[in-house]
């Protein structure tokens, strides 16, 4: 860092601009974050079903494997071969009984462990390695990987890191619990390069405020208001949070009178064909958007009845791929599957209440990159301390997030809230 | 198809949206899902009225960057007719003109369309755009 982290007030309620632009802070991040004690969101259990099934993924800007080895178990290592460094796996996914290292064939077991490489003994005596060499001292870094409902995490330092189960709570867990319930069907991705620094979006989804004012489409066809029942509910280190809303709590009149102020067209729209708004209750809870953000890079996200994963991989300082993996159930029938789909037309890229937020943290990143010693504003909701709150006209969780990333990071301030 | 290129490229969504016919279905999925035989869809619209209410959304309510489209067609290949129904796939290339004049690729894939001829006249009954690039820039909001 090219200077000390200034934070102006001990609450977050201030957070300087820099800190989605200073380049030595991202690669500290990488470090102290995401190759530190977080759990790190891998991929969905339900992905890699059978020995030897692999992903490919990221955990902050480290290329990693998820891979079922033969016994069953699951583990996860970094993607770049001990020898010379190339990328080992170069598929997205597949299934294979070892990998191979393309350079120099290197091979590795699917539990990541190097088991072989050519030449070893050399050829008629001569060359090879030297005869102290050991293989399992040089295999790839692993993750230790742990398994929530089917949700996979991984952590690089598991010596430093809480329990899973208690790094989520019973917050997190109980929140993942809703949503895998009961198998799952992956029903493919999505993938979007938003170029802003990663932690817009983190704050985007903990910004409750945001989110009947930029996406219009919301309030307008009354998907979600802020005038429904609802609210933001954090974890006991206010880390992760979650946003949700009740269906059909709120009347037509509370909706007008309190959107009076904004351009919101609440009377003057209608859809021609409103099936892409049906919302089918599929929960005991009958809530019909629920959006917990688990830290530092996973999200799942309900509205109405399309179901998604979220993995935010940073790319670079200026950059971020959102890569979200849409499901249903196992159990769905072809009409529900339809609906699910029909319905995702509402989230990713070019979802008609999700478009909006990569074009609003691409407009923060564009102007704040000259913001000197500027800060933001973090007070919707108010100062001081961190809480839950029976309403969503709150930026809380936010300032949340920033305290638990200024503790992992080492930064916090003097007489820092948690 | 040159008309259907060009109205999204003027800014003329609505009459982009009059080359499709009442039963229509136009849909944005991508090679890697479809290789995958994974359903997932970017945006779909199975009759007219959802091409409407998306055009009727993207007018007054949705915000997205602001910038000029430019579609590139490449080679067009007829696979198919059975009556009055033709289907023929064609690649495009999208680019994006920012307004201070920057021009990236946002996309690139191809059609496959099915395309109802009948007194001289074309309504188009399918559009699935399979695109290739998967990782959308920014954000997709104008059709491709």
């Amino acid at each position: 860092m090219k200077s000390e982290i200034r934070w102006p007030r001990n609450d977050y309620s201030r957070v300087p601009f820099r800190l989605h632009h200073d380049e030595e802070l991202y690669a500290l991040e990488m470090e102290r974050i995401f190759r530190g004690p977080a759990w790190s969101y891998l991929c969905l259990e339900a992905e890699i079903p059978n020995p030897g099934d692999f992903r490919t993924t990221w955990v902050g800007d480290t290329p990693v494997v998820v891979s079922r080895a033969k016994d069953g178990t699951i583990h996860a290592f970094v993607n770049r071969c001990s020898h010379r460094g190339a990328t080992i796996v170069r598929e997205l996914r597949g299934n294979a009984e070892r990998h191979v290292c393309l350079y120099h064939r290197w091979t590795y077991s699917t539990a990541g462990e190097l088991t072989g490489l050519p030449f070893r003994k050399g050829l008629k005596g001569e060359g090879g390695m030297p005869e102290d060499f050991e293989m399992k001292s040089v295999s790839p870094r692993k993750m230790k990987v742990g398994n929530c409902a089917g949700m996979l995490f991984g952590t690089f330092q598991p010596e430093k890191a809480e329990a899973l189960e208690k790094y989520l709570g019973e917050f997190g867990t109980g929140i993942i619990k809703r949503f895998l319930n009961r198998p799952i069907r992956v029903l493919g991705y999505s993938r979007q390069l938003i170029a802003g620094n990663w932690k817009l979006y983190a704050e985007n989804l903990r910004d409750t405020y945001h989110a009947s004012l930029l996406h219009e489409f919301f309030v307008t066809y009354g998907v979600d208001r802020a005038t429904q029942k609802g609210g933001v509910k954090m974890d006991e280190r206010h880390r992760h949070n979650m946003n949700h809303a009740y269906a059909a709590t709120d009347t037509h009149e509370d909706a007008k009178a309190a959107y009076a102020d904004t351009a919101a067209r609440l009377d003057r729209m209608r859809l021609r064909d409103s099936k892409l708004l049906q919302f089918k209750n599929e929960f005991p809870d009958g809530m019909n958007l629920a959006a917990p953000t688990l830290f530092p890079n996973a999200l799942l996200i309900q509205i109405n009845n399309t179901l998604a994963t979220r993995q935010i991989r940073p790319k670079g300082v200026g950059g971020h791929e959102v890569f979200q993996t849409v499901f249903g159930y196992v159990d769905d029938d072809e009409a529900m599957t339809r609906h699910r789909l029909m319905s995702s037309n509402l989230v990713g890229p070019a979802g008609f209440v999700s478009m909006e937020d990569g074009e609003a943290i691409e407009v923060v990143q564009k102007a704040t990159r000259s913001a000197g010693d500027a800060s933001a504003i973090v007070e919707m909701g108010g100062r001081g301390p961190l809480r839950d709150l029976a309403h969503r006209v709150t930026e809380t969780p936010i300032r949340g997030f920033w305290s638990y990333w200024a503790e992992l990071m080492g930064v916090e301030p003097e007489g820092a809230i948690r | 198809m040159a008309e259907y290129a060009m109205a999204i490229d003027d800014n003329r969504l609505e009459d982009w949206v009059e080359l499709f016919d009442e039963a229509c279905d136009y849909k944005v999925v991508t090679r890697e899902n479809v290789e995958q035989n994974l359903p997932n869809v970017l945006m779909w619209c199975d009759n007219k009225n959802m091409l409407r209410d998306r055009v009727e959304s993207y007018r007054h309510v949705n915000l997205y960057n602001l910038h000029y489209d430019r579609h590139v067609l490449g080679p067009l290949r007829f696979t198919g007719n059975d009556g009055a129904t033709w289907r023929f796939d064609v690649s495009y290339s999208l680019f994006q003109t920012e307004l201070e004049g920057a021009s990236r690729l946002f996309s690139v894939g191809r059609y496959r369309i099915e395309a109802l001829v009948e007194a001289g006249e074309a309504r188009l009954k399918a559009v699935t755009v399979v695109a290739d690039t998967g990782l959308v820039p920014s954000l997709l909001a104008t059709p491709i």
